[in-house]
């Protein structure tokens, strides 16, 4: 797997997933900074970080939506290149329009940042391949501005087909308004383009990837992608 | 010199914050009237919070010194060897005035503040933590307060991309008029490449680099070093606004110049702005500087060099370049779309020259502005010696088990959850030890090493006997970092008193500096790094004097640190420490009796080192399963974290025959640990701590949902957790 992690000033977890990439992969990432206007050769999985790009003082993520680089991400994604879009990132790739809705204030109004329970709705996807369908896992998140919201058609069509990977739930599975921690559109805490090759999510897989957290329910994710590009290959 | 600048009369000197024994020294160190320039420039080098003038001569007495300390006080931030060519950079800094005047803006640029002294050493910020003071929770302003402050922590922190790991925070009636946001920062360096304030070299370019100057924050140091009032409101023009999106920039750009050998010396732009940085650079490196303003970059059209002078705009820096590394490094600051501008040269004159518009605006002696600053041996008055009160003499109002559960569920002992939820503390990916523990741990890259750390005081103890307080503070810290399985290396101090010009407060704060002396020297935990924040007073009411210690210590192998939630059932519960059951300033004695009263306990730095040594040892042999110390609360306290942390129970015996019971489960003697075992290893341990003759009996043993002692009603763990849970956020839910 040849991973590209996209770096836009004020990104902040560039290195926690550059980290995860390279334990679960064998490989290093190449970190590829916002002004490029191509990726490296042979990319074949393009990751969007955390942070706080261009401080969020815009709306999360638009500015860095407008990066010369997005331009070759964007081409990359309709070539139907593997895109993951984390926390800031899933802002990005909405604010790119790869991805359909926003990200609005958490509906308690405050930045949150603990683990937290999500379900993994179907398991025969690139991003999800790695876990079972049903699956619960924890993951931490950490953010102000989680909170999934699109028309009603965009969450029908979603929902319909299938496109919502990702749900706060409780830690048996339970869907419902007191798990759902940001108040998100149908508990959504990560979605794929029609496509199917193209990820947002809020939580933070790339911080559970070893023993020593005390937990590596975020290592599927990201073995997942190994054994489908590993087979493609 | 141009002459259209005010007047400088003497009501003009006083609001500069300074005496007319101070102008007069002025004068005869200049030997002229001062510009309005010059005035501004000797007001902020010499007021409090920049010249430590009443605190100076008290600080000399601390130990600084170890031979793992790479740089003790008087740099940027300390610097610690922690082996293979690594060093941990750090401080810790008050933001009181700013942040409770506008709490938001005064807590960021606390934190940024704070950031920037690490970076600027070299140093990648990898943790943060803090120590919140707040007034009485009834108290009409205390909710926006924590509201603000708690945000603003985050905003910053979080936006930046540095986890907040731990910390401290308290309410008490004290601190009504007069919060205490005090921010510590962690960063880690290669020991060959710390970078220092000092410049060298003569006609060597000054560069400016980072955000542009506005007016923002001019004379923030000389609020900072007075007594508020009830019109302290009006200062809020004072108060800076942070920016932690350009702070992340200015962070990567100067690693990235200083990897590249541009750096001679690098100084941030804090307290003070370009006049402390400036002087401090030529000072240290006995040179000269020439300043040029006509090249500072600026936010506002026509400002004057005293603005510029003293405005404390945040996210810039000061550096003297290496000329033949000029295009290199602005190349740097360009790609991270920061402002790069030569703004002066070293000289060799040693005076410090500002010139704007081409005029010289001022033209001092350069060392004389830090060396020469006014040095106070302020009267001071030791505290009034309290009783020491009796256990017997303390009737209980409630059972035992009914206390605790009022006490776990009251503003001083409850979770802290709803305040570090709110910060990032997982960011890096490094986090072993999150929040909610004796003290955090953190891994250092890819390990194996970790760094434990954890911020201390117990105000309460401070106040009633400034020396055992002081010493009680370091005591803390460093049973804290050993709780974990760290040997503990060295302290920041934070020191937070009122008006040193009133006796009492400046006897409060010998006898703190005292007592945090002692206590260095005897567990060798130097101070490396510290701030000083006097005149945290309002309306003639001073804070509860809170020196504020932040430990560092290292763990050799990070997956061997030891936390507080109990393992398993079945594991005996040792209590490690002797116990008389001292009730003198317990939380006790005020929350449940409603008496702030009597002698703190009284530490004993020699059992503090025997327990703790002994205690460490048992986690490094794996021999402890859970380790907690015992402090605010008691025993029946820390009992109750271990149980809620982990969802397991314990089966307690009763109180020592000896000691009445609430004295035996809610008294805060020190030096106390209470440590888990398997049961298989429990007679060595006795036998092996007898050896050393270090106090230790089995109080029960772990297992059960409940928290049951014998004779006592059992309470279920939910029930406790869901008490101890609930005020915060209850609290904060609550329409004032």
């Amino acid at each position: 797997m040849k991973s590209a992690v996209l770096v836009f000033p004020g990104i902040n977890r560039e290195r926690d997933m550059a980290r995860a990439l390279r334990l679960v992969s064998g490989r290093e990432p190449a970190m590829v900074w916002h002004a490029e206007t191509s990726l490296p050769e042979g990319t074949d999985l393009v990751v969007a970080p955390g942070g706080f790009s261009y401080g969020d003082y815009l709306r999360c993520g638009a500015i860095a939506a407008r990066s010369p680089v997005m331009n070759a991400v964007r081409a990359f994604a309709s070539d139907g290149g593997l895109v993951l879009g984390v926390c800031n990132g899933f802002q990005i790739l909405c604010e790119s329009e790869l991805l359909p809705g926003i990200l609005m204030r958490n509906a308690r109004l405050k930045f949150i940042c603990h683990d937290v329970h999500v379900r993994v709705e179907r398991s025969d996807t690139p991003f999800t391949r790695g876990y079972n369908a049903g699956q619960v896992i924890r993951v931490p998140v950490a953010h102000g501005e989680g909170n999934y919201a699109a028309d009603e058609d965009t969450i029908r069509r979603l929902e319909g087909e299938g496109r919502v990977l990702y749900r706060y739930c409780s830690p048996s599975g339970e869907v419902g308004d007191t798990h759902n921690i940001n108040g998100a559109a149908q508990s959504i805490a990560g979605i794929i383009n029609e496509r199917g090759n193209v990820l947002g999510m809020m939580p933070h897989p790339e911080n559970h990837v070893e023993d020593i957290m005390g937990c590596t329910d975020g290592r599927g994710l990201f073995a997942g992608l190994v054994a489908h590009l590993g087979r493609a290959a | 010199m141009i002459n259209n600048e005010p007047q400088i009369t003497p009501e003009l000197v006083a609001s500069h914050g300074l005496k007319p024994d101070e102008y007069e020294r002025i004068l005869k160190l200049i030997g002229r009237t001062p510009t309005f320039t010059e005035l501004g420039i000797f007001s902020a080098m010499w007021n409090e919070h920049c010249s430590y003038k009443s605190s100076r001569i008290h600080l000399r007495g601390l130990p600084t010194k170890a031979p793992w300390v790479i740089q003790g006080p008087g740099e940027n931030a300390g610097v610690i060897d922690i082996g293979d060519g690594q060093a941990v950079v750090f401080k810790m800094e008050s933001h009181n005035h700013p942040s409770y005047i506008e709490p938001y803006q005064g807590a960021t640029t606390g934190v940024g503040g704070i950031l920037r002294d690490v970076f600027t050493m070299g140093a990648r910020p990898i943790a943060c933590l803090n120590a919140l003071s707040f007034g009485d929770p009834s108290h009409p302003k205390t909710r926006h307060l924590v509201s603000g402050v708690v945000a603003g922590v985050g905003g910053y922190g979080n936006s930046f991309g540095v986890p907040t790991v731990g910390g401290q925070v308290r309410f008490h009636t004290r601190y009504d008029g007069n919060i205490l946001v005090n921010a510590m920062a962690v960063g880690l360096a290669d020991v060959d490449k710390i970078f220092y304030a000092a410049a060298s070299g003569v006609n060597m370019p000054i560069v400016y680099l980072g955000s542009k100057t506005g007016r923002d924050g001019i004379h923030g140091a000389t609020m900072a070093s007075a007594e508020f009032d009830d019109d302290s409101e009006e200062k809020r023009p004072t108060v800076q606004v942070g920016d932690p999106f350009a702070e992340k920039l200015l962070l990567e750009a100067c690693l990235e110049i200083m990897d590249a050998g541009c750096v001679i010396a690098i100084q941030d732009m804090g307290a003070a702005g370009l006049t402390c940085s400036a002087v401090e650079m030529g000072a240290k490196g006995d040179l000269g500087v020439d300043l040029d303003l006509d090249s500072v970059p600026t936010r506002e059209q026509g400002m004057s060099a005293y603005e510029m002078m003293l405005s404390e705009s945040q996210e810039r820096m000061l550096m003297v370049l290496k000329p033949e590394k000029e295009k290199q490094a602005e190349a740097i600051f360009r790609k991270w779309g920061l402002d790069f501008a030569i703004v002066g040269s070293t000289t060799p004159s040693k005076r410090f020259v500002v010139k704007h518009g081409g005029d010289v605006m001022a033209d001092l002696p350069i060392k004389e502005l830090e060396s020469e600053a006014p040095l106070y041996n302020r009267p001071h008055v030791p505290s009034p010696q309290l009783p020491v009160i009796q256990a017997r003499d303390v009737a209980p109002p409630l059972p035992v088990v009914d206390a605790l559960e009022k006490l776990i569920a009251s503003p001083e002992l409850c979770s802290k959850r709803w305040v570090w939820e709110q910060y990032d503390h997982v960011i890096g990916g490094n986090t072993v030890q999150r929040p909610g523990g004796d003290a955090a741990v953190v891994r250092v890259e890819e390990g194996p090493k970790g760094l434990a750390l954890t911020v201390d005081v117990t105000p309460r103890y401070c106040e009633a006997d400034p020396f055992e307080g002081g010493k009680q503070a370091v005591a803390e810290a460093w049973r804290n970092i050993t709780a974990v399985g760290g040997r503990p290396l060295a302290i920041t101090d934070n020191l937070n008193f009122g008006n040193p010009e009133r006796p009492e407060n400046m006897g409060q704060f010998v006898g703190c500096l005292k007592g945090i002396a002692d206590a260095c020297r005897m567990l060798d935990f130097p101070v490396v790094s510290g701030n000083v924040s006097l005149y945290n007073e309002t309306n003639g009411r001073g804070i509860l004097p809170t020196p504020s210690i932040g430990g560092v210590g290292l763990l050799d192998d990070f997956t061997k640190s030891a936390s507080l939630a109990f393992k398993a059932e079945g594991h005996p519960i040792l209590l490690i420490g002797d116990t008389q059951g001292w009730l003198g300033q317990s939380v006790y004695l005020r929350d449940i009796c409603g008496r702030e009263e009597g002698a703190p306990p009284p530490v004993d730095l020699a059992a503090e080192k025997r327990n703790g040594d002994v205690v460490r040892g048992m986690i490094h042999a794996g021999t402890a399963t859970a380790v907690h110390d015992v402090s605010d609360g008691g025993l029946l306290v820390a009992l109750a974290e271990m149980a809620m942390a982990s969802g397991i129970g314990a089966a307690l015996d009763a109180a020592a025959a000896a000691i009445v019971p609430h004295a035996w489960w809610f008294g805060e003697d020190q030096a106390r640990y209470i440590v888990t075992v398997h049961e298989q290893d429990l007679l060595s341990v006795f036998t092996k701590l007898k050896a050393v003759e270090v106090p230790c009996i089995q109080i029960g043993l772990t297992g059960g949902h409940e928290i049951a002692i014998a004779g006592e009603r059992a309470v279920h763990i939910k029930s406790l957790q869901h008490g101890f849970e609930s005020w915060l956020p209850d609290y904060m839910a609550t329409k004032s």
